[in-house]
């Protein structure tokens, strides 16, 4: 019954009638070849111009049994006399040149088949990934807003709308559910529009409610408000859309202040809240060699676990450093090194001596009551040292904590922990191959999924980081990127990627993002949404979802 | 849709009118007609046919020479005034000479339904050859077929006979431009691995 409904409507879109059906978008032209490996090339017809066609339009190919969903990968000119680019040609005779145009000199363009489309959209009939490709003269047409929809469903459906494909009106809808099961990564190089992205995503996990949130924010840009540089105007940060949903911490109490901006808590942290493994992480930014880094170990284990680092600096004020070297069978120098690093380091106004408040344990109660932390770093934001230190510390307790609670909740003791996206700026600076597999960070890219942890990365340099936790990053938004080793990076893993990369290197600078992976069924080149007042309208017309509600009501009264 | 449907619009009386010529010579690609007047050949690319068989061609060579070839013509105009005054003063010379002009068979009516391919039999000599009507032509080249038959025919000016061919079928038509315009695809197509040629032949058509 389907092949037969199949085969009428093939015969509708009849191969040279010129009739363009409303549901199916402008006609482009046929299949000549192709292999899934690589993608199916189109001719254009002769009314076609190849200008019209960008890379990244979706397309939709209208095979003998199956209708096919894609992508453009690549636009290019194709000629049937090899000759032509050695004949010449009266370039002032239009008449010549019109007669030479769509047919022998002719526009292709190369298509990426992803999805089969269902013919009647159903309960088990979704787009599904394509495993062969259309036969030879299919017709293939630019897709209509009502195939794009289909395939990466409505808003009306409770997806969270991005943006819009290239040159369409439709809403782009993500399933954020989907999205927040896996890391995922914001990448692009400085000034393409990442902090914007970010908080637009922010922004629909906060309003979805399906999960809480930890932002290192370490320029201070998403917890009160931001800067749109390019337009000179100051843009609503989430606690000024989402209000009490949003706690924010700050390390930097006056700088919050001279912001006008209240904060909930001062993140202070002891000596006693620094781990060995920390200052391995910080070897880099310290500038520390791997024998002074490692002599923490040492120190600890003298020590104990917490006070190693304050009896340490005390030994070395009581210029004791020469004999505890010796005692500990270090070199001296290089402990005089750590102690420098580490005396300098632990001036900073957000460290104390010895700290009775656990921050992590503060920032895991506001998030298991469903809210979401902003940890602004004020001044401290371009310290790259104190946010490597300061946002390692509290994800590693915070890590222990999830990791016990999912354990009870598997052994039946307690209910599992609310999904938590952490988000993390410049993640080269903690995923690098050098550092990744020590840091809190490599250990939840790659396995956290299970403990309901996920990360965000957001990076310029994703050529910087460890090849082994990009590989789990699920969902990838990728703004401009122009560095080879960068473009590799991002597209490692890809189906596609060759294709892939001639879109990405032709993003614009602005507004662009090319996102693929887990929460899409297809990439897609998305022109990102105005983040601005249309868009506050929206979030705060929306506030919680039922389910939260509920969630929130049975939380107060105990239901 | 591989023809068109033909319904022949001429009374006997018409086609009379508009008989210009005799087949002589007869081969399935191509046959050679006499004129019943000297210099009464049709246009080199001009749309001939005969009748029963109907049978349509191109003109695609005319010639004009002695009846006899063993008697060469002189020149004979060394004291005239004009060219006229040779004729005049020479009224033997309509009937030394003859005019004839060699058809490329381009297609025939079967059935009432035009076909641009090759007919079965090619017409019997003596059969009657008259030029086409506007109408005709204008019909006959709605497919352009013929294009194909031409190019492949082995002339050696098989090029200056499709533009010839395609310059006088234009205006026949109600919308000349896009005539030219479908009549140029039609031969970029029959000549895409060559541009050069098509290049050079459309250069010909053009208005």
């Amino acid at each position: 019954m389907t092949q037969h409904h199949e085969t009428n409507r093939y015969e509708a879109h009849g191969l040279s009638n010129g009739h363009v059906d409303p549901a199916q978008g402008q006609p482009l032209g046929m299949v000549i070849e192709g292999s899934v490996a690589n993608g199916v090339e189109v001719r254009l017809d002769p009314g076609v111009s190849v200008e019209q066609i960008k890379v990244g339009t979706f397309i939709t190919i209208q095979g003998t049994g199956n209708r096919f969903f894609g992508v453009v990968t690549d636009v290019g000119l194709g000629s049937t006399d090899p000759r032509l680019k050695y004949t010449p040609l009266p370039v002032d005779d239009s008449f010549v040149l019109q007669a030479l145009q769509g047919t022998i000199a002719f526009g292709t363009v190369s298509i990426l088949p992803q999805l089969t489309m269902p013919d009647v959209l159903g309960d088990d009939l979704r787009p599904a990934a394509a495993k062969s490709i259309p036969s030879h003269f299919s017709r293939s047409f630019i897709a209509s807003q009502q195939d794009v929809e289909m395939v990466f469903g409505g808003e009306a459906d409770g997806n969270f709308w991005i943006g819009s494909p290239l040159d369409m009106e439709t809403k782009l809808c993500l399933d954020l559910g989907e999205l927040v099961k896996r890391s995922m990564g914001v990448f692009g190089k400085s000034g393409t529009g990442k902090t914007f992205l970010t908080r637009l995503l922010l922004a629909g996990i906060l309003q979805s409610g399906q999960s809480s949130s930890l932002i290192f924010d370490m320029h201070s840009e998403y917890g009160w408000q931001g800067q749109d540089t390019d337009k000179g105007v100051t843009v609503k940060g989430l606690k000024q859309l989402f209000g009490a949903k949003v706690s924010t911490f700050t390390l930097d109490e006056e700088h919050s202040r001279r912001r006008g901006l209240s904060t909930d808590e001062t993140v202070q942290l002891g000596f006693n809240h620094i781990e060995p493994q920390d200052i391995e992480l910080l070897r880099e930014s310290l500038n520390l060699s791997e024998v002074a880094a490692s002599a923490a170990y040492n120190l600890r284990e003298k020590y104990g676990e917490e006070s190693w680092l304050e009896e340490f600096l005390a030994a070395g004020r009581g210029g004791s450093l020469l004999e505890l070297a010796e005692e500990l069978q270090v070199n001296a120098g290089a402990l005089r090194a750590l102690y420098n690093r580490m005396g300098r380091f632990t001036r900073h106004g957000f460290m104390v001596e010895h700290s009775r408040v656990d921050t992590a344990s503060r920032i895991i109660e506001h998030l298991e009551r469903g809210q979401h932390v902003v940890l602004e770093f004020g001044r401290y934001g371009d310290d790259e040292a104190a946010y490597i230190l300061v946002s390692n510390l509290l994800t590693r307790r915070i890590h222990r904590k999830y990791v016990e609670a999912k354990e009870s909740a598997v052994g039946g003791a307690g209910k599992e922990p609310r999904p938590l996206v952490i988000v993390i700026e410049e993640a080269h600076k903690f995923l690098s191959p050098s550092v990744a597999s020590q840091t809190i960070f490599g250990i939840i890219a790659r396995e956290l999924r299970k403990y309901n942890v996920t990360l965000m990365v957001i990076d310029q340099r994703p050529s910087g980081i460890d090849s082994e936790v990009l590989s789990q990053v699920g969902t990838r938004f990728s703004c401009l990127l122009d560095n080879e080793r960068d473009i590799d990076a991002v597209l490692s893993g890809t189906p596609g990627s060759r294709a892939l990369r001639s879109v990405l290197s032709r993003l614009e600078s602005k507004q662009q993002a090319l996102v693929f992976g887990h929460a899409l069924p297809l990439p897609v080149v998305v022109r990102i949404r105005e983040y601005g007042p249309k868009f506050y309208e929206t979030i705060q017309g929306g506030g919680d979802s039922e389910e939260e509600k509920k969630r929130k009501v049975e939380e107060l009264f105990g239901g | 849709m591989s023809a068109q449907s033909y319904t022949s619009t001429n009374s006997p009386n018409s086609l009379m009118a508009r008989r210009i010529a005799e087949v002589v010579e007869s081969t399935s690609t191509s046959f050679l007609a006499q004129c019943y007047q000297l210099d009464g050949a049709p246009a080199l690319g001009g749309l001939v046919r005969t009748d029963s068989p109907d049978i349509y061609g191109v003109v695609g060579r005319v010639t004009t020479e002695p009846l006899d070839s063993a008697r060469p013509v002189l020149a004979r105009g060394e004291d005239a005034d004009s060219e006229e005054d040779v004729t005049r003063h020479n009224p033997q010379l309509a009937r030394l000479l003859t005019s004839r002009f060699e058809v490329i068979i381009s297609g025939h009516v079967e059935d009432g339904v035009i076909r641009q391919y090759l007919p079965p039999r090619p017409p019997r000599v003596h059969s009657f050859v008259y030029s086409c009507s506007s109408e005709e032509i204008c019909l006959f080249t709605t497919r352009l077929d013929l294009l194909r038959l031409l190019l492949n025919s082995g002339a050696p000016h098989a090029d200056e006979i499709v533009g010839a061919c395609i310059r006088q079928a234009a205006p026949s038509h109600g919308q000349p431009d896009d005539f030219l315009a479908q009549a140029c695809r039609n031969l970029a197509v029959e000549l895409s691995g060559d541009v050069a040629r098509l290049s050079a032949i459309i250069q010909r058509v053009t208005p």
